[in-house]
């Protein structure tokens, strides 16, 4: 198998060190914000007969509809700002995580520049199209 | 250097990278698994919204409701986030790496039990309660 050289990574800032430490970052974000969830489902007095998707649910996206069936009294108290934003900082955090993390896996098995440079601009349109129809969701339920 | 790609597949296979080889391997399918899953989720929740799409939606919401998928879907998520944890602190505190191998062990310990029960839990549910 051929394979073309390509140029040796820098040292010191750039878009790739940055995504590094964003990929460590957004994953600690993500903890904080289903910790934070969690906590508040509990205190919302959910505390018997929660199942493993309940926890889930309440924990990856704190939305109305998403924890309609879930065993918590109110749903009323998880309508508002506050949970809409948490919805949508999860959503960032998680699409930009995973999506970049998904063109990481694709770079590693593709060396072809042009290859590399279509993967990227199609891996940003989907992001930009998935957080756009994301937010909407949040924000209509 | 690192830079030229030319193991082949199965000397790919070949290499004997033990415990945090499976590691590394399994958090990459963990990772790939939640984003297939965010994806079709995120799809279906807006497709169930709007009138021309609601089949659609229904439709792969059915998949990933599947009691087989969620064994699937709930290991990806639980390793990469259990895992994932462990390469933050490891990575951002450097000095730990000597530790990784407890740290990888320590992990097994943290998964096993509550992927067990929840194995037990699904597959309990899905051959009809
Ligand atoms: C608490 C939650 C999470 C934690 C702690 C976490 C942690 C991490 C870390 C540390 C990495 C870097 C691995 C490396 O560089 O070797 C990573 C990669 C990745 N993550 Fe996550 N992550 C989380 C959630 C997610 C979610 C929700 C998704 C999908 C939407 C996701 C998809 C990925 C993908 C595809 C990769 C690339 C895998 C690879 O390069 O082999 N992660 N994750």
């Amino acid at each position: 198998m051929k394979t073309n050289p390509r140029t040796a990574p820098q040292r010191g800032f750039h878009f790739d060190y940055l995504m590094w430490l964003f990929t460590r970052l957004s994953a600690l974000a993500m903890y904080l914000l289903a910790i934070a969830a969690i906590l508040a489902a509990l205190l919302m007095s959910a505390r018997q007969n929660m199942t493993v998707a309940d926890l889930m649910r309440w924990a990856f996206m704190p939305n109305p509809n998403h924890v309609a069936n879930t065993n918590i009294p109110d749903i009323e108290a998880w309508k508002g700002i506050f949970w809409q934003v948490m919805g949508i900082l999860m959503l960032f955090f998680a699409g930009a995580h995973g999506l970049h993390g998904l063109l990481n896996v694709l770079e590693d098995y593709i060396s072809r520049t042009w290859v590399r440079n279509f993967l990227r601009g199609l891996v940003l349109l989907v992001w930009v199209f998935m957080s756009a129809i994301g937010i909407y969701v949040i924000l209509t339920s | 250097m690192g830079l030229k790609r030319n193991v082949g597949l199965m000397e790919g296979l070949r290499y004997q990278g033990k415990g945090p080889m499976l590691t590394y391997i399994l958090h990459r399918i963990g990772g790939l698994g939640i984003v297939l899953f965010v994806a079709l989720h995120i799809l279906a929740s807006f497709l169930s919204n709007q009138a021309w799409g609601t089949s659609a939606g229904i439709f792969i919401n059915a998949i990933y409701e599947h009691w087989l998928f969620q064994i699937f879907i709930f290991f990806c998520a639980l390793f990469h986030a259990i895992n994932g944890l462990r390469i933050v602190i490891l990575d951002l505190w450097p000095v730990l790496i000597e530790y990784q191998r407890e740290a990888i062990w320590l992990e097994w310990f943290v998964f096993l039990p509550i992927y067990g029960i929840a194995l037990i839990v699904i597959i309990r549910g899905g051959l009809g309660g």
